[in-house]
């Protein structure tokens, strides 16, 4: 049974007076497996705020289905098991922190001495200790989210959604709370998460959805996606003379005394460096170039099916910018 | 009571009660019934009855003040701050999320009318007056009166502005206080039709002139125990059904 399973979502909304029809969501099918992180990726607009508030049945789908560990996630039941942070939230700021999550809890039905037990150890664990007696409209966005995790995860859920958590998060914020998924992993439980920054996603994430325009154009293990990726493969080598190796590969640029060739993935790397050695050269590094997860996700964006995105290289084969994130060395 | 409602209308309350304009209000409310006494020294005729006529009037006017004001915002609020995400994605349905509100607003004017009536209470003993049996009576009624404003404004506040609420209850409530000359008028019209269109009306629109036994209470006056009950029934049913609409409507809205 999955975490979370999402079949032909739709949702569509009117607009300028009812006569304008907008399809936000284009059939969304997706699936969560019990126990991974899973990272729900998509540039601003692309839906990923949509579904979300379609699985916490905030916005109801025109067609589909959205099932929590095998119960339709409109359930009391299903929700008993959920922990959801909205994005940018925003928590009643007449209220301290233990007032609130105090509140919280109460939604679930958790006993007063049992929720204040919970609450002080929650308020410890997102790094809120000292601020639990401070009013809410004190707080800065950094703490009001932290806040936000500490209320999803009230109830003990078996399934945490949350969605854009690392906004307004600090770099030391942004660490602590990707050690607490982490953590959340280790005890078993599920995240889903949404975000646009890549670099959060691809340090945790075991699976991956990337949405846009209301459709999931890719889904899968992180790992997998990244592996059929191979973008180039790089050759460093020295001690040979320019002109032969311009013979053996035109395509070169020279830093620090090292030549370092550019290859297309499917070249015949073994001749290449065979024609290197022979020629008197050495072999420095052979560093099969694989795609990141942002390089997939601008793929996807821009349309191209597994090519080297713009962001990174010119698609000539001429080598990448050393400047740019992904001109490795 | 399910554990989602009583959470709900405890923070609804607490959100009130630590809102400085429901202290303001009820600071005002005391402040003019206690000033009743300065009016029936410049009023001819009986000093208590100008007392309790104006200071109650005070009352009635601040509690009224403060039950649309804090109904007109209530969900709207929570909507607009979009703090009811984080209620409705938990295991309380809608219904549940507007019971509750409406019990916390409930409590709310509980705890402001009863604070102005032991004021009041204890100035008209100050002043001479003993106990009158039928001033707690005007308070129970004026209690139900609210509870039947504060449904209304909290029917409007789930699915308009706080301003087109305000206009909405405060029309609903100057009407319901007309209602007897409303009754009368539809009599005069010719067309059957229309006659039935208005007794419709009549039955739909708030009644709240049935609440207001003022003038029973300070001329000390009868008060017919039947229509007492009648009032408290009516007003168990108006609450109810103005609630039940909103909950229809509540349950079809969309959080964008």
């Amino acid at each position: 049974m999955k975490a979370l399973e999402i079949k032909g979502l739709k949702k569509s909304f009117r607009s300028n007076f009812l006569i304008r029809k907008y399809n936000i969501l284009k059939g969304i099918d997706l699936d969560v497996e019990k126990g991974e992180i899973y990272g729900f990726l998509g540039p601003n607009g692309a839906g990923k705020t949509t579904t979300i508030k379609c699985i916490m049945g905030l916005l109801s789908p025109d067609a589909g289905e959205v099932q929590v560990d095998g119960r339709p996630a409109d359930t009391a039941a299903a929700r008993q098991r959920i922990g959801f942070l909205p994005e940018n939230p925003y928590f009643y700021d007449y209220l301290t922190a233990r007032e609130f999550l105090l509140f919280s809890a109460s939604l679930f039905n958790i006993p007063e001495k049992e929720a204040r037990d919970k609450v002080a150890a929650l308020i410890h664990r997102v790094g809120l200790s000292g601020h639990e007696d401070l009013k809410l409209r004190k707080f800065s966005k950094g703490m009001i989210q932290r806040l936000g995790v500490a209320q999803a995860l009230v109830n003990d859920p078996d399934l945490l959604i949350l969605d854009e958590p690392f906004s307004g998060l600090d770099p030391v914020g942004r660490k602590d709370l990707r050690l607490l998924i982490l953590a959340l992993r280790e005890q078993g439980k599920t995240v889903f998460f949404s975000s646009h920054i890549l670099q959060d996603m691809e340090l945790m994430v075991d699976r991956v959805g990337i949405i846009l325009d209301g459709t999931i154009r890719r889904q899968g293990k992180l790992s997998e996606l990244v592996a059929r990726s191979t973008q180039y493969v790089e050759v460093v080598c020295d001690r040979i003379d320019r002109r032969e190796l311009a013979r053996i590969h035109p395509d070169s640029t020279v830093r620090d005394n090292q030549f370092i060739l550019t290859l297309a993935s499917d070249a015949d790397v073994n001749l290449v460096v065979e024609s290197i050695i022979h020629n008197g050269g050495r072999i420095l590094a052979v560093n099969p170039v694989k795609m990141t997860l942002e390089d997939i996700f601008f793929s996807e964006m821009t349309g191209g099916a597994n090519g080297i995105p713009t962001s990174r290289s010119n698609g000539t084969g001429a080598p990448p910018d050393p400047a740019t994130p992904g001109g490795k060395p | 009571m399910k554990p989602g409602i009583r959470g709900i209308a405890v923070n609804t309350f607490r959100e009130s009660a630590r809102n400085k304009m429901f202290y303001l209000l009820v600071f005002f409310g005391i402040l003019f019934a206690l000033s009743s006494k300065l009016v029936s020294f410049l009023t001819l005729g009986d000093a208590m009855k100008v007392l309790k006529d104006t200071g109650l009037a005070a009352i009635n006017f601040f509690c009224v003040l403060i039950a649309i004001f804090t109904g007109i915002n209530l969900v709207y609020k929570e909507i607009e701050k979009k703090t009811v995400f984080n209620i409705l994605s938990k295991p309380v349905s809608r219904d549940e999320f507007i019971a509750g509100k409406f019990l916390g607003l409930a409590l709310t004017m509980l705890t402001a009318l009863g604070a102005m009536a032991v004021i009041f209470f204890a100035f008209v003993a100050v002043s001479g007056g003993g106990f009158d049996l039928g001033i707690l009576l005007y308070f129970v009624m004026l209690y139900l009166e609210l509870l039947v404003i504060v449904a209304i404004s909290l029917l409007f506040s789930s699915f308009t502005t706080p301003i087109l609420s305000f206009i909405f209850t405060v029309s609903l409530y100057l009407i319901g206080h007309v209602m007897w000359t409303y009754n009368e008028f539809k009599d005069y019209l010719a067309i059957p039709l229309w006659r039935a269109f208005t007794q419709g009306l009549y039955y739909l629109l708030p009644n709240l002139h049935k609440f207001n036994i003022k003038n029973e209470v300070v001329l000390g006056m009868a008060i017919d125990p039947w229509s007492v009950l009648f009032s408290v029934l009516y007003a168990l049913a108006y609450v109810l059904a103005v609630l039940a609409l909103t909950v229809l409507i509540f349950r079809r809205r969309e959080f964008q």
